[in-house]
């Protein structure tokens, strides 16, 4: 499976990525430069954590514009895989490939730290690896990652089963304070209707290196790899 | 011919009138205004050293493992394996007092191009970090201030915050210490230096555009700060990490072209230090036209061009024929690059302005050949120090294995480890650390608050072909450390342990302390007290880094830390030589964190039995009192307990390690009980003439608290006591249950603690204060 990520100027996740689908995973990896438009050599496209081009204005407002965000667009059109982690999502958000936005933390503060997940749903390629329910912990870095949406949107979501991650705490518990950032319905990562274009505010490529103990994130990618290439 | 400038304007660019003489010495003529300007900054005491460089030369600089030593932009030290790694510490405590947020952001930035300008990616930053206490509502502004500029700039570059410290005292009330640490892994084959070479090579400007910020930052933070000083919000730079990652991603792939002969940042004094330091360290000139020089506001004129401090800004000197190269990757990211002068075979720096000569000015006159104070040192310690000597334990209520009193306040031991707990200087800095991302890079072993030093998967970066990066083991582990209470009672013996307290939190970790980098903070050396303090502390330094073989490889003065009230009277901060320490930790598997991993695993204090209450957080919380004789370093004691330390990792004999710091062994083993998640029973000998108090709270060095898994408890205790002999207790053992248990040995009570009591103590230390 080869993996393709996108390098804008700001992007800072881009070598953790491709560590981890290249050096832990032994799959074959290209970096893309924002200029660059072709992408119909890779199967898996990232858009990685980072700040795009600074991100003064709104996380991922100028990346929507960029040469290559169209092209991943129709990658994504085709059906084909598309993961945008922190930054990532954020810019999806702004693309229009998954609904919803991201805004500044509820405390304001930027967080760092290791939170726990629960596994929404495991008929997806990037989850099929979990268990049903399972709860993961997985690092989160961001000073905006509250997930929001408007009313029908949100209902839209659940009604599709598009959440994919949600914040909780150690037992699988939705309480207040399990919820980091104060994200709507304690949303953590979504997919598209189609469920090939995923969107999630923790890193896991932060958790896939046994040397670093920290493991739970490296079963979307093994779950990733285990499917046809085309949906 | 009388001076053309008034002395108001002499003293204005900081410069005394004897300096303002030896201007015109080295000139033969007087100065224009913006000669004068760049004599006056590269006089400062923060680029020529002038009050401290006498005193920095007794510090040892070279050894096996260094490559560079002070002189260039960063010190470097080989890993082996082909890896070496660049390192530097530096201040940014002025600009911060005025402008916290991006006073500390652009402390980051800067600190990281030290690092990139020799060809290193930068992996890991650290901030000592020191404000006066939270009851203040400036200092809270400070520093929350500080912490979201770190937040900022930090996480946007996309290099990991790992490790600091952060203490609170109201010696810093108005001048708070922001001091930022980098780590790089060299990426280029060859280091990239700063002298430049060959005469008719091209001098490229590169990086960001030059405007009016920061104007003249480097005298301004050479000089006390006064009520007036926020009206010098100007001389803070504005900072754009963006810009800065851009930069980073550039210099790195314009090294690689190898079109670029030397490379220069421009920190301090901006344009006017990066050509003459660079021509200087060259033995050339440089001639540099201002009309080339992209800017962000009109109608400059060549003295502001000269002393702005606009950030992210660097000068390359190029090969000549391949500056286009250079200047089409720069333009790839976004980034500004133009050929702005030449390299010239006089030695002096010539600035062209609108055809014009602007400024010409031997290159050594304002790089080398700089002024040098060298101070009297008072022949006795001063009168605070020696009043402070006089203190014995003797002055201190009476205590027994239930408490003690204070002012009439019954206190349990219970109780006053719970205040220690809670005071800001100990407590959890998850409030801090949180905001930072100390992960990014996929490289942080051990987390922040985890652990005595930060440490960090070491691995190339640049992929090799055939060998999988998954296949590197080694690290680097890092620590800040300076207990400057100890260095304000007594600066020789407080250097000493601060540079002894870095090398032991670095074997705590497993890892072997390599080498130096230091950040001088201290008070005016015109003043005899603070030139005491400073030249004492030195010599501390470099005893203490010749006893532990770690060579000092460069860093940075801050004087004039002091803020004056309102009446004028100076107020010196405590003499804080922070000492910045990287070791190499062999392979990251076998690592140590300070909280205790399993019930039933064996709790020892390894290393020296003497304490002091002198000095110590207990003396100063509890009593009120800043006073006695601080702890003496033993260095055979140190090495020794250092060795057993890592050793006893290596060897994966031990599960925990945590020195014995502020709040003696009471609060390092209720720190084990807090990073673990797990309770402790210990108990404890009234060995000889004691006090309570003293065993449980007294400071001293050479101390360590270490778990060991029962399984090994024989192979450990042979080998411990073969170095150590006498100097290994078992306390007692780590528990499930949920409290901390300590006794004496008759089976007393003198403590016994919640642990849910401890964390609502320690957590939420910070919170508290600040949302009042």
């Amino acid at each position: 499976m080869k993996f393709g990520v996108i390098v804008f100027p700001g992007s800072n996740c881009d070598r953790d990525m491709a560590y981890v689908t290249r050096d832990v995973l032994g799959q074959s990896t290209r970096m893309i430069w924002h200029q660059e438009t072709d992408l119909s050599d890779c199967d898996v496209v990232v858009i990685p954590g980072g700040f795009s081009y600074g991100d003064y204005l709104r996380c991922g407002a100028i990346a929507r514009f960029s040469p290559i965000m169209r092209s991943v667009r129709e990658h994504a059109q085709q059906g084909k895989y598309v993961l945008g982690v922190c930054n990532g999502f954020q810019v999806l958000t702004e693309v229009g490939l998954l609904p919803g936005a991201l805004v500044r933390n509820r405390d304001l503060h930027f967080i760092c730290d290791r939170v726990p997940l629960k596994v929404e749903r495991t008929d997806l390629p990037w989850t099929q690896a979990y268990t049903p329910q399972e709860v993961i912990t997985i690092p989160i870095a961001h000073g905006e990652g509250r997930y929001h949406a408007d009313e029908d949107t949100l209902k839209a979501l659940e009604d599709n089963q598009q959440v994919v991650f949600r914040y909780c705490d150690a037992h699988g518990n939705l309480t207040p304070e399990s919820n980091p950032n104060g994200s709507l319905n304690h949303i953590a990562g979504i997919v598209n209707e189609t469920g090939n274009v995923l969107g999630m505010m923790p890193h896991p490529e932060r958790a896939s290196d046994p040397l670093l103990k920290a493991v739970d994130g490296f079963k979307l990618f093994t779950g990733l790899l285990s499917v046809p290439l085309a949906i | 011919m009388s001076a053309p400038f008034s002395p108001q304007e002499i003293a204005a660019e900081g410069l005394k009138p004897q300096e303002y003489e030896e201007i015109v010495h080295r000139l033969g003529r007087h100065p224009n205004k913006a000669e004068l300007g760049m004599f006056g900054v590269m006089w400062s005491e923060h680029c020529c050293y002038k009050n401290s460089r006498p005193l920095l030369g007794q510090f040892p600089t070279t050894g096996e493992h260094i490559l560079v030593g002070p002189g260039e932009n960063a010190g470097i030290v080989d890993l082996g394996d082909g890896l070496h790694l660049a390192f530097k510490i530096e201040s940014h405590n002025h600009p911060s007092a005025i402008e916290p947020f991006q006073g500390a952001a652009t402390g980051v930035g800067g600190i990281l191009r030290d690092i990139f300008t020799m060809g290193a990616r930068p992996i890991a930053i650290l901030n000592s970090l020191r404000f006066g206490t939270l009851d203040n509502a400036r200092t809270r502004r400070i520093f929350s201030g500080v912490v979201e500029g770190i937040s900022h700039y930090g996480n946007c570059v996309g290099v990991p915050t790992v490790g600091g410290e952060v203490y609170f005292d109201p010696a810093y009330t108005g001048n708070p210490l922001v001091n930022a640490m980098a780590l790089g892994i060299m990426e280029t084959s060859e280091i990239v230096k700063a002298g430049a070479v060959g005469v008719g090579n091209p001098v490229l400007y590169v990086g960001s555009t030059t405007g009016r910020d920061g104007m003249g930052g480097a005298s301004f933070a050479s000089s006390e700060l006064t009520d007036q000083s926020m009206d010098d919000r100007p001389a803070v730079q504005v900072g754009d990490p963006f810009l800065e990652k851009s930069l980073i991603e550039a210099c790195l792939e314009a090294f690689k072209t190898g079109a670029v002969a030397s490379a220069q940042d421009m920190g301090a004094a901006g344009i006017t230090c990066s050509t003459s330091e660079m021509a200087a360290k060259g033995g050339v000139g440089i001639e540099l036209d201002l009309d080339k020089i992209p800017v962000r506001e009109t109608g400059m004129v060549p003295y502001e061009y000269l002393l702005s401090e606009s950030q992210e800004r660097m000068l390359f000197v190029a090969h000549k024929g391949r500056e286009q190269e250079l200047i089409d990757i720069f333009h790839r990211w976004g980034l500004q690059a133009v050929m702005a002068g030449e390299v010239i075979e006089e030695p002096i720096v010539r600035i062209l302005f609108q055809g014009e000569v602007a400024a010409e000015i031997p290159a050594t006159a304002l790089a080398d050949n700089t002024p040098i104070y060298h101070r009297e040192l008072l022949a006795e310690a001063p009168d605070y120090a020696q009043k402070a000597w006089q203190w014995t334990r003797a002055d201190l209520p009476a205590c027994d294995g239930l408490g003690i009193t204070v002012g009439g306040e019954a206190l349990s031991w219970g109780a006053v480890l719970l205040r220690l707990l809670d005071s800001p200087s100990l407590a959890s800095k998850r409030w801090v650390y949180r905001q930072y991302d100390h992960q990014v890079q996929n490289n942080t072993v051990l987390l922040p608050g985890g652990a005595d030093a930060a440490v960090i998967r070491i691995r190339p970066q640049e992929p090799i072909p055939n060998v999988s990066a998954t296949a590197f083991t080694k690290g680097v582990a890092a620590t800040t450390d300076c207990n400057a209470r100890y260095v304000y009672l007594d600066p020789y013996e407080g250097a000493k342990a601060a540079v002894a307290e870095a090398a032991r939190n670095l074997s705590c970790v497993g890892a072997q302390p390599l080498a130096v980098t230091d950040n001088l903070n201290f008070g005016s050396p015109e003043h005899p007290v603070g030139y005491w303090q400073l030249a004492k502390a030195c010599e501390g330094i470099a005893e203490a880094c010749g006893e532990f073989g770690t060579p000092v490889t460069g860093g940075n003065v801050s004087l004039y830390n002091e803020t004056l009230d309102s009446e004028g009277k100076p107020q010196a901060i405590y003499p804080t030589p922070v000492i910045g320490m990287v070791g190499l930790v062999p392979d990251v598997t076998r690592l140590c964190g300070q909280g205790w991993q399993e019930a039933g695993d064996l709790i020892y204090l390894i290393g020296s039995p003497t304490v002091t209450l002198g000095g110590s957080e207990y003396l100063a919380l509890v009593h009120g009192t800043v006073a006695g004789l601080p702890p003496r370093v033993d260095f055979e004691a140190e090495r020794r307990v250092q060795e057993v330390c890592r050793e006893g990792i290596y060897q994966g004999w031990l599960r925990s390690a945590h020195d014995c710091a502020e709040g003696g062994l009471g609060v390092a083993v209720a720190e084990c009980c807090l990073a673990g998640e797990l309770g402790a029973e210990i108990s404890l000998e009234g060995s000889g003439d004691l006090r309570w108090d003293e065993v449980l709270f007294g400071e001293g060095g050479a101390r360590i608290v270490v778990s060991v898994s029962p399984e090994f408890q024989a192979l450990w205790e042979d080998y411990a006591r073969s170095l150590l002999g006498e100097g290994v207790w078992l306390l007692g053992t780590v528990r499930a249950t949920a409290n901390l248990r300590v006794f004496t040995s008759n089976q007393e009570t003198l403590l016994d603690v919640s642990m849910k009591e401890l964390g609502d103590r320690w957590h939420w230390a910070l919170e508290r204060r600040l949302t009042l």
